[in-house]
């Protein structure tokens, strides 16, 4: 039960002015703008619009500085935000085989048409201090520009193997229907996977990461392969109701992540490549491929596998993922409890001395019979 | 769906989205929390051929993608269905099954009954059309007494130019709650709420 | 899979619009003869549900909303200009609405259609640059067999 307390405005008030000194800091340190987290912690403002589910690097960024670099604090600003906005409509579905890319992978394929793309990541670095950066002031020096660009086409990896019919195809069910919209309608399991991209899309790297680990460790029954993992610029379409046609809205930063799994085949699937699915806004590569593992395995019900393990079960899954209604209701249990708590010492007090007087009583009854 | 060319035709919508859309969403509030009392509704937007200012000014402020419209098959395929389409981006549907929201005109003879609205299902409630009913004038009509939340005691209402079944079909909806309509009666400046909630008795 | 559909002249310069800065257009804006216009649709910042597919082919989800403002004029002889663009810049969007106006009635070649065409080259010139980075970091790797 909860009893609501009254009061405190006064200190509420100040903790409000301290926050903000706090967040300032030393105010001898130049402050940092919004601008150069969007430029310079760009890994950072993507993790929180992918929990805040919210494209917008700007608002990202302000969260950031807002909530003094905490990720899901940050989130929960841009989540609450969200619900201030009118929504337009829904995009275009995105066709990420026409992604800009700036980096493309594969771990299955040595060679793949359009080529393998290491582009802008930390896999190649020696994970030593660069203590040049403590020192502002040092430019990077330009990075190389080949002769000629990429293919503007690239094929997806997994597409590859399924003209050779080894690939679980990735067809859209009859009629291509809507997605379900967990912001807008009450989640009922169990779930189709519609509703549990979208939960993981939005969910915590962290969670996610662990459960797609726990998988690879053998609490998921799949060996996976990353069969691709590409990263760029995707165009977003939209169909305005009194135009009629779709129009390009700009540019957003997706990475992908395709999963591969061998299966060994059931009663009515054949043996072939499975895949699990992830997409990410921004960089956000340790997302989208933590999301395409425990896809993979949350596939377990389609495929007639049993779902014996935490990352195989979707309700465990989808109410757990959310960080901003986890860190609720954990951090819930911060604010007063006292009538409760009141409530539950009674109760202590009175089974305990019950517990006494027994005690007491059976010592007499014993010491009447040993006499 | 019919998507009638109205390039030359389309008059502004708000002005000023956000303030103008939550003022006008503070009177309906108020119009479905004190149901009977008649809320003028000012605004400077100049409602399309077929709509009343309240009728326009609330569909502009809850009306959205996701919110098939039904309106009169006269209404729809003039400047007002057009309006709506543009302002709103509200898909405008064929048959009042169909409907988020509806606007029927009282004077009309060939209007549907409140009875082929959806009025919700148990679990979803709420999946309820509302219904804005055009009226001639805030009284002069039969006299309906309302009760209910938001009511101390009685409130009468009397307003003119209603359908002749109207505070029939009214009165059955009240009894369906929880699911049922939410109704709003609007004339040419005023809208008065009578949600699903309100009891209703007259001679009728 | 999903051929790059080709965009009709509007969707093309409805695109450029969409991706240039306030200061492009408000540039572009200050140099040209520019209609009076009267605001159907105020500007306005709203989201749009972004959707993908599952395996980039398959079933369709919703990955998130994207912030996305939009504005609609109606322009002195009464042709109407749209604007939707991705972010919350409002000034934009009524700029880039009344240039969608514009660009409807000017005949090719005029001073609008030729200042989008720059802003739309120059958005190419940055793209290709950023391909030609991608394209620097491009590997073979080779496999090593053992034995033999």
């Amino acid at each position: 039960m909860y009893v609501a307390v009254k009061g405190g405005e006064a200190a509420i008030l100040a903790t409000h002015d301290l926050l903000a000194e706090r967040r300032r800091g030393d105010p001898a340190i130049p402050e940092l703008s919004v601008a150069q987290i969007r430029e310079q912690m760009g890994l950072a403002v993507a993790r929180v619009m992918n929990e805040g589910s919210l494209f917008d690097p700007d608002l990202a960024s302000l969260a950031l500085k807002q909530a003094q670099g905490d990720a899901i604090e940050a989130a929960f600003l841009l989540r609450a935000f969200r619900t201030t906005l009118p929504r337009f409509g829904a995009s275009v579905p995105l066709d990420t085989a026409a992604m800009h890319i700036e980096r493309r992978i594969s771990a299955t394929y040595k060679d793949l048409p359009g080529g393998q793309i290491l582009g802008p990541t930390y896999d190649y670095t020696h994970r030593l201090f660069d203590f040049a950066l403590m020192a502002n002031g040092s430019r990077p020096k330009p990075a190389a520009e080949a002769a000629t660009r990429l293919d503007t086409h690239m094929p997806r990896v997994p597409d590859i193997l399924g003209t050779e019919g080894l690939m679980e195809p990735e067809v859209p069910p009859p009629g291509d229907p809507k997605p379900a919209d967990l912001t807008r309608e009450p989640v009922a399991f169990p779930v189709d996977r519609d509703l549990r991209l979208q939960s993981m899309a939005r969910g915590d790297e962290g969670f996610l990461l662990g459960l797609g680990y726990s998988v690879q460790r053998g609490f998921g029954g799949n060996h996976p392969f990353a069969g691709e993992i590409r990263m760029g610029a995707v165009a977003v379409e939209f169909v305005p109701e009194e135009l009629g046609f779709a129009v390009d809205l700009g540019d957003i930063t997706l990475t992908e992540c395709q999963m591969i799994n061998q299966f060994g085949g059931s009663k009515d699937i054949d043996p072939q490549f499975t895949r699990g699915y992830g997409l990410a806004f921004g960089h956000a590569e340790r997302k989208a491929m933590s999301m395409a593992l425990v896809d993979r395995a949350l596939k377990a019900r389609e495929l007639g596998e049993a779902a014996t393990y935490p990352a195989q079960q979707e309700e465990f899954v989808l109410y757990h993922s959310d960080n901003v209604e986890a860190a609720g209701f954990v951090e819930h249990l911060k604010l007063p409890h006292y009538v409760d708590f009141q409530g539950e010492l009674e109760l202590i007090r009175k089974i305990k001395a019950e517990r006494v007087a027994t005690a007491a009583a059976a010592a007499g009854t014993h010491k009447e019979a040993v006499e | 769906m019919v998507r009638p060319d109205s390039s030359n035709t389309i008059t502004p919508g708000f002005k000023d989205p956000v303030l103008q859309s939550q003022a006008a969403f503070r009177i309906v509030m108020a119009a479905l929390a004190e149901p009977g009392v008649w809320h003028a509704m000012p605004g400077d937007v100049v409602p399309p051929p077929g709509l009343s200012r309240p009728a326009a000014l609330a569909l502009l402020t809850l009306a959205d993608f996701e919110t098939p419209v039904w309106l009169p098959p006269a209404v729809r395929t003039g400047p007002a269905g057009a309006w709506l389409r543009f302002h709103c981006n509200c898909p405008l549907a064929e048959q009042p099954s169909a409907a988020a929201f509806a606007v029927i005109d009282g004077s009309d003879p060939a209007m549907p009954p409140l009875s082929a609205f959806p009025i919700g299902e148990d679990s979803f409630p709420d999946r309820a059309a509302t219904v804005l009913v055009t009226c001639k004038a805030r009284d002069g009509g039969a006299k309906a007494i309302l009760s209910g939340p938001g009511i101390k005691t009685v409130r009468t209402v009397a307003p003119a130019g209603l359908p002749p079944d109207f505070w029939r079909g009214a009165a059955t909806n009240a009894l369906a709650y929880p699911l049922g309509l939410d109704l709003f009666l609007v004339d040419a400046t005023h809208i008065m709420g009578l949600p699903r909630s309100t009891r209703i008795e007259g001679a009728f | 899979m999903n051929p790059v559909n080709a965009k009709s002249p509007r969707q093309t310069w409805m695109a450029v619009l969409a991706r240039a800065s306030r200061d492009d257009l408000a540039a572009i804006h200050a140099a040209i003869a520019v209609p009076a216009h009267e605001v159907l649709k105020a500007p306005e910042v709203g989201s749009v549900m972004v959707e993908g597919r599952a395996g980039g082919t398959g079933q369709r989800f919703n990955l998130g909303e994207a912030a996305v403002t939009r504005c609609v004029v109606r322009i002195d002889g009464g042709v109407m200009g749209h604007a939707y663009a991705l972010g919350r810049d409002r000034a934009k969007a009524e700029i880039a609405a009344v240039f969608d106006a514009m660009l409807q009635v000017e005949p090719a070649g005029g001073p609008l259609h030729i200042a989008i065409a720059k802003l739309h080259s120059a958005q190419a010139a940055v793209r290709e640059r950023t391909s030609r980075k991608a394209a620097a970091t491009k590997v073979e790797f080779f496999t090593l067999v053992r034995g033999e």
